[in-house]
């Protein structure tokens, strides 16, 4: 019993010594500010700022090599804790956010066929160009709410994504997944959109969708700065969008939408300042609140 | 006797008995011919008449733009009337040439068969791509590529396929049954193409009348016919290979790999009458069948005729249709609508009402290994559907998921209802996009 004890013991101390002496010997060096920079980051590895995750980003600040401002997900406020850290300037970059331009959900938009196959819009949209009449719609099947390391999509019952304006970090996982390219990254100051991504005529966009734009102009007419028209679509200029939001309520197909004041139909994205039209619920498997 | 046949694959009822003793007949002509510019695996044909010219039966309207190409040739006599996109048995719109038919039906003049004898095989070879010759089976590659295999990789055997192992399907059934002869032609040619002697005709035991046909024809021709068992996906190369010779293609590899090419019989039946007649690929035979067609044929249907006009043809449908598959109910398109025309490559027009299909519900794996047992490939398609879904293209690659041919076995025995052959076509597309990226 004791020399159990005791010969442990004696193995426990021999073996603390040789580790404390290797640790002193074999220290490696590492960039106190490497350090200091990985723990400001979020750590959620989404990969926007073009590094292997966040430890890779921090090393490549320390190194001198990134510039301070790449990382969407963390706002003003990293940049300005890295700024501090590295005694450099702050140079904010405009935070920039996801928005799916697209309202046409099932119960709006008409399908080609009826699809049954596995849960993804790159393989729907492989089959005939995907069930989805309109070839620039949203299909609804959850490409974008896989890729989001935020948490910050929704599919709504209808089969339309929506994206949180309050979750969303502007980090474009969800842009390069999206095979219909209707995501798009809008400044974060920018509330109003026109919520279409279809370039075809207006008279053949009236036969597949009841919301979608028709390219009639009146907003341009309204606001003549604040939106462009390309091949039948209108879009907000976002460099002048000030005053877009006196289009809203001109324009014939109800596709120009303010996220200040209202989110697509069904969606639980919803602010709860927002009065809800429908009862607040969460989402099976997912607290959104 | 067991009879010979290959490892794995399934047995889904054959579905034959409506149209298999229908005899072959001709399909009236339509009043116009969509005949699009892509009917065949490799690079799109280029149009070489305009709006507004006349044309023959039989004309070059389309040339080969490659080697892998083949050029598409107009199915009746009259007027081009428009270069168009059109809708296309995948589901897009794809550029067309519209004929409308002057009823006539004259075959160009210039059209002229030759002496096999007086020529030699790189020349009939020529003959066969001009003819715009395609495997007739389904899959619509270029024949003269198959028949022209590099020096290195002699060939000692020519198969024959006369499986059709896909349900409803009797079109290759009633070729050979009613053109035995002509068949039996063809295969003559391509044994002196390639220089093969030995040539094997493999037929599933279902059809005992085709088989005694086909034997009767090939007596005195040093053909041997050979009966096999029942079973899905016999008619795909690999697996009629295996059955016939028991040899097995490489993995990434071809039949020619092993000494073999195969041809399917309405491919021969074709080139038969390409050589010996000068006619080239306007015309094919069609199974239009399905428990919602009032009278299930086989058509001898014109390239480019809308499906909507053959399915008048058999007397319409008993009710309303909720699913049109082109091709067989294991690997056939399904339609969006009947408005795009038959092409080379269409061997059925199957139609159902919504009593007609089963309403499956996706439920979660139970890891019953029957996927497993029923792949003819030896893959494991459970488990390249889960990297498939995560996208892990890289292990799913592991796993050999681009040898996947797609036949469907997998989904057929799934009791979970799983749909493992997209899964796998979605593994496949992304290994794809990883290599072009690399």
């Amino acid at each position: 019993m004791l020399s159990a004890v005791l010969g442990l013991g004696l193995i426990g101390l021999v073996a603390a010594i040789a580790l404390g002496w290797a640790s002193k010997k074999f220290a490696v060096e590492v960039d106190a500010r490497e350090l200091a920079v990985n723990g400001v980051l979020p750590g959620v590895n989404c990969g926007a700022c073009g590094y292997a995750g966040c430890s890779g980003y921090a090393a490549a600040v320390a190194k001198g090599e990134a510039a301070i401002n790449l990382c969407p997900p963390g706002g003003s406020k990293v940049v300005a804790d890295i700024a501090h850290i590295m005694g450099v300037e702050e140079q904010a970059a405009e935070a920039q956010i996801a928005v799916v331009l697209c309202q046409g959900d099932q119960s709006k938009a008409t399908q080609k066929y009826i699809y049954t196959g596995m849960s993804d819009c790159n393989a729907a949209n492989n089959i005939a160009d995907g069930p989805k009449q309109c070839q620039g719609g949203c299909l609804g099947l959850g490409s974008c709410v896989t890729a989001c390391p935020f948490d910050a999509i929704e599919i709504t019952a209808d089969g339309l994504a929506v994206i949180s304006r309050e979750r969303c970090t502007g980090c474009g996982k969800c842009i390069s997944v999206c095979p219909r390219s209707v995501i798009r990254m809008t400044p974060a100051s920018a509330t109003v959109h026109v919520l279409c991504n279809s370039h075809d005529k207006g008279a053949v966009v009236r036969k597949y969708c009841e919301i979608g734009c028709i390219g009639c102009n009146i907003c341009k007419k309204t606001v003549p700065d604040a939106f462009k028209i390309d091949q039948f679509l209108a879009e907000v200029d976002y460099a002048h969008a000030d005053d877009a939001a006196a289009a809203i309520d001109k324009c014939p197909k109800n596709c120009i939408l303010d996220f200040n004041n209202a989110y697509p139909d069904g969606s639980q994205m919803k602010p709860v300042s927002m009065a809800p039209t429908a009862p607040a619920a969460t989402r099976a498997g997912k607290d959104l609140h | 006797m067991k009879q010979k046949t290959f490892f794995g694959g399934v047995h889904p009822a054959d579905c034959k008995h409506y149209s298999a003793a229908k005899a072959i007949e001709v399909c009236p002509l339509p009043e116009q011919l969509i005949i699009p510019l892509s009917q065949h695996i490799g690079a799109a044909a280029q149009e070489i008449v305009s709006v507004g010219d006349r044309v023959f039966k039989g004309q070059t309207i389309a040339k080969a733009t490659a080697f892998v190409s083949v050029p598409i040739h107009a199915s009746t006599s009259g007027l081009v009337v428009a270069i168009e996109p059109r809708p296309h048995s995948s589901g897009k719109f794809l550029p067309a040439i519209v004929i409308e038919a002057d009823g006539e039906d004259r075959w160009d003049p210039s059209l002229e068969g030759l002496d096999v004898a007086l020529w030699n095989s790189d020349e009939l070879r020529q003959r066969i791509q001009d003819a715009g010759i395609v495997g007739m089976g389904g899959a619509t590659f270029p024949t003269h590529v198959k028949l022209s295999p590099p020096d290195d990789k002699p060939i000692d055997t020519l198969i024959i396929n006369g499986v059709e192992c896909e349900s409803y399907l009797t079109a290759d059934h009633r070729m050979m049954v009613e053109h035995s002869e002509k068949i039996i032609d063809g295969i003559d040619i391509l044994r002196r193409v390639l220089g093969v002697k030995r040539a094997i005709v493999g037929i599933e035991s279902n059809k005992p009348d085709a088989i005694d046909c086909m034997t009767k024809a090939a007596e005195t021709h040093d053909i041997t016919v050979q009966a096999l068992e029942v079973k899905y996906p016999q008619g795909a190369e690999k697996q009629l290979i295996d059955a016939v010779l028991k040899r097995e293609v490489p993995s990434g590899g071809l039949p020619m790999d092993i000494g073999v090419v195969v041809q399917n019989v309405s491919t021969v039946a074709a080139v038969s009458d390409a050589i010996r007649l000068g006619r080239p690929l306007v015309e094919r035979v069609i199974t239009i069948s399905g428990p919602a067609v009032v009278d299930a044929k086989n058509l001898l249907v014109r390239i480019g005729t809308p499906m909507q006009y053959l399915v008048e043809q058999c007397g319409g449908t008993h009710y309303e249709l909720d699913k049109i598959i082109m091709g067989g109910p294991m690997m056939g398109q399904s339609q969006l609508s009947l408005a795009a025309p038959a092409i080379r490559g269409t061997s059925g027009i199957l139609l159902f009402g919504h009593q007609d299909l089963p309403h499956i519900e996706l439920t979660t794996c139970i890891r019953c290994g029957r996927c497993v047992t029923a792949c003819p490939l030896h893959l494991l398609p459970a488990t390249i559907a889960s990297y498939a879904i995560l996208g892990m293209f890289d292990e799913a690659e592991k796993y050999f998921a681009h040898d996947c041919m797609e036949c469907g076995c997998c989904t057929f025995q799934c009791p979970a209802n799983r749909p493992l052959v997209q899964n796998l076509r979605y593994a496949k597309a992304g290994i794809l996009a990883k290599q072009r990226r690399s």
